[in-house]
């Protein structure tokens, strides 16, 4: 007769490694006082260049730094690179997101302590850049117009784990009929009370507000680790 | 970690119990469907793995109780419909348990 099989307790999380590095990155973020913004968004949402109007603007107030990651190319740290601030391209070669060990090595030989804020774009993905810590202060999610407003219902898992939503492409808004209130609406259903900002990369409309809230946060961040 | 719990207790992994939160980002059928895959091969090889969906609870603060999501579409009360935004629980993905064939 067969014995019963013996039921062993362990209690073990899956993503530990994971959050194990995620871990020692916030506490380095922390000492060296950086607020971290991780970027994350369908392909073709417009991380890119927001990002580059946001470096291009906040160089003059801000030590700011970015890493950018993509499947293939160093295309994005290229343009990126154009606006005169370090930055760093991740190719994860056939890996759909970022991990932290992979933000671990593009850091290796940096001196955190000379930046206030650091960006880390992940690659473009709605599904599994969620499931991984990166060791950041704030996650941004941006959806443009042109993708339509029921993009939150349709990734709510992603929009939960954000702390900021940010919808691009706003000129385009009347060309493609897109409602924001309703958009707004689909944010607030998945993610009760996020910040939303309404803005485009390419007129600089709505820039300002995301700028002055980014740097309250940095006044803030600087407030608790002086003390 | 298999090995290990396999060597100390004397025997075979012969199940992995896992918990999966609705909000881990992973998807059951998904997990199911690459796990024998990744055991081939691995002193896992044969064994099964038994998945436990965790739903989404959240806490109401209008309530000031821990609600279970009716739809992952609306984080909100189920009882009075303010919006909750505090998860308590749907974010696992743990290995919770072992079964050892001797």
């Amino acid at each position: 007769m067969i014995p019963e099989p013996r039921l062993v307790e362990v209690r073990k999380n899956v993503l530990k490694a994971n959050d194990v590095v995620a871990r020692s990155l916030r506490e380095k973020f922390r000492a060296a006082g950086v607020l971290v913004v991780s970027l994350v968004s369908s392909p073709g949402s417009g991380k890119t260049a927001f990002l580059e109007k946001t470096l291009a603007q906040l160089r003059s107030r801000f030590q700011v730094a970015a890493l950018v990651g993509d499947l293939a190319t160093e295309n994005d740290a290229i343009r990126l690179a154009r606006s005169g601030a370090r930055v760093q391209q991740i190719v994860t070669g056939t890996v759909c997101h970022l991990e932290a060990a992979m933000v671990e090595r593009a850091l290796e030989g940096w001196n955190l302590d000379d930046l206030d804020i650091l960006f880390i774009e992940n690659v473009g993905n709605l599904v599994c850049p969620s499931s991984y810590d990166l060791g950041e202060n704030l996650r941004i999610v941006l959806i443009s117009v042109t993708e339509g407003e029921d993009k939150p219902l349709k990734y709510p898992t992603i929009f939960n784990s954000a702390d900021v939503a940010i919808i691009t492409k706003m000129d385009l808004a009347a060309a493609v009929e897109f409602d924001y209130p309703t958009a707004y609406g689909n944010i607030q259903a998945v993610r009760p009370n996020m910040q939303v900002f309404q803005l485009s990369s390419k007129t600089g409309a709505g820039m300002e507000g995301y700028f002055e809230f980014l740097s309250a946060r940095v006044s803030e961040l600087r407030g608790t680790t002086a003390a | 970690m298999a090995e290990e719990e396999a060597a100390r207790h004397g025997g075979h992994v012969s199940a992995v119990h896992l918990k999966l939160g609705a909000l881990s980002g992973v998807l059951k059928e998904a997990l199911l469907s690459s796990y024998e895959m990744a055991c081939h091969d691995t002193p896992l090889a044969g064994s099964r793995l038994v998945v436990e969906e965790v739903p989404v609870v959240v806490f109401c603060p209008q309530c000031q109780a821990q609600r279970g999501l009716t739809s992952m579409q609306w984080f909100c009360c189920p009882e009075c419909g303010t919006p909750a935004s505090e998860v308590l629980q749907g974010k696992e993905l743990e290995v919770v348990a072992l079964e050892i064939q001797e």
